[in-house]
């Protein structure tokens, strides 16, 4: 959803874009390479003649083999490096997660720590830790200048990651509000996060070389912020709830089940989630502000009504 | 041979390498920490710095490091003693006098040049006193932590050492097991870091490097014949002459060097700044700040007093009492149904007087501290213009403060003489908070025994009436009072008043409110009813618990108005929300003819005086805003209330005459930086400037400075506004201010709109996450409870924000009641919502 809307953005600024996708991304106004970051062929092609990359390819599933999201989320960002280096490219906006610094404790007010391959949670953030890694190591002032853009939690209209998955779940009745749901969370809104990309694209040279945390800095609680999404989706409202040490538990047992016996689709639960869901997650956005000379335009109200819009227009191309 | 600690040890504690060095004196080898090889200025001055048993100069490392500051840097020189820390083990007993001519022979060859000014901590205390004696020509000032110079051979010694110091246990305890060092550790208040614990344990390793653990031990001169008894006694007797500035922190919680240390310094060095940190132990170098409240010290030895010294006349403030000892008009009237009492003026100038030269006969001399653990009443009236008469300083602290928080203001105190009701005298026993104990009512002989007490005070007037002779005035400028705050930001301080300060608290009263002898007055709060006399007033008090102010009926208030046809009525507002509840208009009649009244002690509604004007409707409303500081610093009326309407904060009215009222302006930090000014609209820390402001907060050395730091004023620790017409408006404590990303806020104009909500009973509001980037929270107290979730429900979420419009709020919470404090039981106490709000929004599970 993020690539999609970057590319559209950068398109209506007027910018000569060329997408990378493992199937057409039919963005209007858009060159297509369809492929593989992990093919040398595909990302030399890609990365030819450009002045900049944003790079957001990644492996995002909650679950899978450990080496799948390896060869993505480092194998292919260190291909991209590479060639954009080869290739002449001046700016390189790697797209990162706040998971790569997070151990597991609440973020209250956060800064973006450093990223950390041997204590973030899951597969995802460890091989998204290293690739981030890799790329600040790839920052070159006088060359390829690096910035590290870690947008939280992005949601919009059409969104199948977050909104999705929590559609999906309350319409089936099984999305439980861990503990008493209090546990602050801050989300970005997809403008906001497009906003933020295309400003560390056209950010201070002195601000590449580093990672910033995007947000909408509006924090809620948890169970606040899945009652306003539920009800722009239409859907019924959290009611049930569960323990969030249980919930962490059952997490990790749904985990041991996944791997030692892989079944299909995500488990229920997973710890990861499970953490995720039960403790705060809000961050400092001071310095990212200041850095990228950007401010969020849509708010976490407006977003939601955005949200609600969009649900009923769907709902009414849906009707007979 | 001394050695240099090890890297890792240096590290740990922050030490620069270069500031540890060996020295060799004659014989001998010394480590020390120096900081000259870093300073980039030619320092002020040297501190000598002097540990004690079991640390080394370890202890000293913030201060070494302060000291070498850019700008007015000082040399500090912190010495390992022969046999402790990195200094070399000769194996020799060191005796007192021994030691204090090796620290000289040491600074000989050092060439300390003036001024110096020694710092010591424990037994390092008594040795660099001994050295100040030594080095007159050098001395500049002393320092001291919880240390002793002096022990009576009749008292015990501490328990601690009791132990330590007996025959079998001195050699397991200290030397052969590394018990003593870790017992000493173990005092840290918090728990140190292990790696500064691991720092202190480096040069005691093995039992041949704690050889000089035990010998330090053993040469505490408990007994009259022990070798280093002349020594302790010449420089406990030495210590009398010293004049030079002098410096005592002290950590209360210390097993070893207990209150009566303190006590024991304080009167060998009278002209010593105290700070007392309540709550740290022995080792409050660790526990505390210490480095930086020195440097504070050294920096402005002169503490400035609260405000300038007033050019008006000084009137005693129990000149009044004398002035009438033959009226046998009414002065007071304490209701309580059958035990009602009727005090003329001629009763009472007579009892006090008895009093004061009853306390005189019994040996309590001007300037002994006095505590009056009585309700308020003739009693208390009495005791106290008493006290003040004969020049005893009056420590008034009341019951609101609880058992715990009246332990701790009154040993702050620390009086000579407690003088209480019975149930006072049992906790006071108990609880050690006075030596001489003195019952306020009649006891029976066997709990008089049981509970130690020495007298009561008819025995102290009996004995009054049988002396004669002058009893002189005490002086206008000694101390007069020691009162306490709320403590609803940490413990309850104590506030220092002088006579003369305590009478221009008279003075403001009687000039704001127009309160004389043609004004008979009811007073339901504590100040206002030890004012009357003063006044020259005819007072009452109402039958009901003065301790609970909610107790105060309607009929009660009535009655005790008839008994005086009384002008004017002083409450709190706990006490006029009850009075206004327990009205069946039956009291009316009485209270027609009351001109004024005036709700004191914490903010209040309109509502709430709208309510009680109805009670009283020939009374104009009042309310005064003050402190324990300071008792009136504005004042509003219910009329300029209604006129002004609401806006950021309370509004508490224009400064009341003779006091001036200037703001200090919040940064972008939220620090009160901004100079005194009175530009209307800017958001700042409330200063005041009268000549009934307190002379100083009692040994608090620290936070009388900071508190004074703007000479000639106050800062209160309020923060507010001035509006374009000159009025003031509260906008919370200055603890409590939030930090956003979007700029700084304040509490209390957003709790205003959050309880314009109509479910909302009451509202605090709250920041949480890291100062700068803090989220907003608002924590309600709703009409209707439910013990539902704490996050509240989407509707009343709804309408708080939209109340609140304009600011983002993180989150609405729900609570069945918001903690208030104790004293009033109006004010909320946001600390504790903020801490806890702070666990439950990061996900835990938390209680308030």
């Amino acid at each position: 959803m993020l690539g999609r809307a970057v590319a559209d953005r950068l398109v209506a600024d007027g910018h000569e874009v060329r997408t990378l996708q493992r199937s057409p991304s039919h963005v209007a106004g858009a060159q297509d390479v369809a492929g593989s970051v992990t093919d040398p062929d595909v990302v030399r092609a890609a990365v030819r003649d450009r002045e900049a990359v944003v790079h957001l390819a990644a492996q995002v599933t909650i679950t899978g083999p450990f080496e799948q999201f390896e060869a993505v989320n480092v194998g292919g960002t260190r291909l991209l490096l590479e060639h954009a280096r080869e290739a002449g490219v001046g700016r390189f906006v790697h797209v990162s997660s706040p998971s790569v610094a997070h151990h597991g404790r609440s973020l209250v007010g956060a800064g973006a720590g450093p990223a950390d391959p041997h204590h973030a949670r899951d597969s995802y953030a460890r091989t998204k830790a290293a690739g981030e890694l890799l790329a600040l190591a790839a920052h070159d002032p006088d060359g390829l200048r690096v910035i590290v853009v870690r947008p939280h939690l992005v949601w919009g209209p059409g969104d199948a990651q977050l909104i999705g998955r929590i559609v999906e779940r309350a319409r089936a009745g099984r999305l439980p509000v861990l503990g008493d749901g209090a546990a602050l969370i801050d989300t970005t809104y997809v403008d906001n996060a497009v906003d933020a990309l295309v400003a560390a694209l056209h950010a201070d040279p002195r601000a590449y070389g580093e990672p910033y945390v995007v947000t909408n800095g509006e924090p809620r609680p948890v169970v606040e912020l899945l009652a306003g999404i539920c009800a722009a989706s239409g859907v019924p409202m959290p009611r049930r709830h569960v323990p969030a040490a249980l919930a962490r538990g059952a997490g990790s047992l749904l985990d041991a089940a996944w791997r030692t016996f892989p079944m299909p689709g995500e488990p229920p639960l997973t710890r990861f989630v499970a953490e995720q869901l039960s403790t705060a997650h809000w961050f400092d956005q001071r310095r990212t502000r200041e850095a990228l000379g950007w401010t969020p335009r849509v708010g976490l109200d407006e977003g939601l009504s955005r949200l609600a819009g969009w649900t009923a227009r769907q709902a009414s191309a849906a009707a007979p | 041979m001394a050695s240099r600690p090890p890297a890792d040890v240096l590290a740990a504690g922050g030490i620069d390498a270069r500031w540890s060095r060996t020295v060799q004196v004659g014989p001998r080898t010394w480590h020390l920490l120096d900081n000259a090889p870093t300073l980039q200025a030619e320092p002020v001055g040297t501190l000598l710095c002097v540990h004690g048993n079991p640390t080394w100069s370890f202890l000293w490392r913030r201060l070494v490091a302060a000291g070498a500051r850019e700008e007015r840097p000082w040399r500090v020189v912190a010495v390992d003693q022969l046999e402790m820390g990195f200094s070399e083990r000769t194996g020799e007993q060191h005796r007192l006098a021994g030691r204090i001519a090796d620290l000289g022979a040491l600074t000989d060859h050092l060439g300390l040049a003036g001024p110096v000014v020694t710092v010591g901590h424990d037994w390092g205390g008594l040795i660099s006193l001994g050295w100040a004696l030594d080095h007159p020509d050098l001395l500049a000032g002393v320092v001291l932590t919880n240390t002793a110079v002096h022990h009576d051979l009749d008292d015990p010694l501490p328990g601690a050492l009791r132990v330590a110091t007996a025959p079998g246990v001195l050699p397991a305890g200290t030397v052969t097991t590394p018990a003593f060092v870790e017992a000493t550790l173990a005092l840290a208040r918090p728990r140190l870091e292990r790696a500064i614990a691991d720092g202190f344990r480096a040069p005691y390793r093995t039992a041949d490097r704690r050889a000089g653990i035990g010998g330090f031990v053993a040469d505490i001169p408990a007994t009259a014949d022990h070798p280093s008894r002349p020594e302790l006694d010449r420089i406990a007797a030495g210590v009398r002459g010293l004049d030079v500035p002098a410096l005592l922190l002290w950590g209360t919680h210390d097993p070893v060097f207990s209150a009566r240390y303190l006590r024991d310094l304080r009167e060998r060095l009278p002209h010593a700044d105290v700070h007392r940190f309540e709550g740290a132990g022995h080792l409050v170098v660790e526990d505390e700040d210490v480095a930086g409240a020195v440097l504070r010290w050294l920096d402005a030895r002169e503490v400035p007093a609260s405000s300038p010294a007033t050019d008006e006349p000084y009137r005693a403030l129990g000149a009044t009492l004398v002035e009438r000892a033959d009226d046998d008009g009414t002065a007071l009237i304490e209701l309580a149904g059958p035990r009602s009492r009727r005090v003329t003026w001629a009763a009472l100038a007579a009892r006090t007087d008895q009093l004061a030269r009853g306390l005189a006969a019994s040996g309590v001399r001007p300037g002994d501290r006095v505590a009056l653990l009585v309700p308020p009443g003739a009693d208390l009236t009495a005791v106290l213009y008493a006290c003040l008469r004969l020049g005893a300083v009056v420590v008034v602290a009341d019951a609101g403060l609880g058992v715990q928080g009246l332990t701790r203001a009154v040993r702050a105190a620390d009086p000579t003489v407690l003088i209480g009701i019975e149930k006072a005298l049992v906790a006071a026993r108990w609880l050690r908070w006075a030596p001489t104990l003195v019952s306020a009512g009649p006891l029976r002989a066997g709990v008089a025994r049981t509970l130690g007490v020495s007298a009561s005070l008819d025995d102290l007037a009996a004995l009054g009436r049988a002396a004669n002779g002058d009893l002189p005035w005490p002086d206008a400028d000694a101390d007069a009072a020691v009162l306490f705050t709320s403590g609803s930001t940490g413990p309850a301080k104590g506030v220092v008043y002088t006579h003369r300060r305590l009478a221009a608290m008279r003075d403001v009263v009687a000039r704001t409110y127009d309160i004389g002898p043609d004004s008979p007055l009811v007073a339901v709060f504590a100040p206002f009813v030890l004012l009357g006399p003063a006044l020259g007033a005819t007072s009452a008090s109402p039958d009901m618990d003065v301790t609970a102010p909610g107790t105060l009926t309607a009929s009660a208030l009535a009655e005790a108005v008839r008994a005086v046809d009384a002008a004017v009525v002083f409450a709190s507002p706990a006490a006029l929300r009850s009075v206004v509840r327990t009205a069946d208009g039956s009291e009316l009649a009485a209270l027609a003819g009351v001109r004024l009244f005036l709700s004191a002690g914490a903010p209040v509604g309109v509502d709430l005086l709208e309510a009680a004007a109805t009670l009283m409707p020939s009374a104009e409303a009042h309310t005064p805003y003050g402190m324990t500081e300071a008792l009136i610093v504005a004042d509003v009326s219910l009329d300029e209330l209604r006129a002004v309407g609401t806006g950021d904060g309370v509004c508490v009215g224009k400064p009341v005459p003779g006091v001036r009222v200037a703001l200090s302006a919040l940064d972008a930090d939220g620090d009160p930086t901004g100079a005194p000014d009175t530009v209307p609209g800017a958001t700042g820390e409330v200063l005041v400037a009268a000549a009934h402001v307190k002379e100083r907060y009692d040994n608090l050395w620290i936070t009388q400075q900071a508190s004074a730091r703007d000479a000639g004023w106050h800062r209160t620790g309020d923060v507010g506004h001035l509006d374009d017409d000159g009025r003031l408006w509260i906008e919370g404590r200055l603890a409590h201010v939030l930090v956003t990303a979007d700029g700084v806020r304040t509490p209390v104009g957003l709790e205003q709109r959050a309880q314009t909500v109509d479910e909302v009973v009451s509202a605090a509001v709250v920041g949480v996450g890291p100062r700068g980037a803090q989220q907003i929270v608002v924590v309600v107290q709703p009409e209707v409870y439910s013990h539902g979730p704490v996050v509240a429900e989407p509707d009343l979420a709804a309408a708080v924000r939209a109340a609140t419009a304009g600011t983002d709020v993180a989150a609405v919470l729900v609570v069945e009641h918001l903690p208030t404090d104790v004293r009033h039981s109006s004010k909320i106490d946001r600390s504790r919502v903020a801490a806890w709000a702070e666990r439950v929004l990061a996900g835990e599970r938390a209680r308030l």
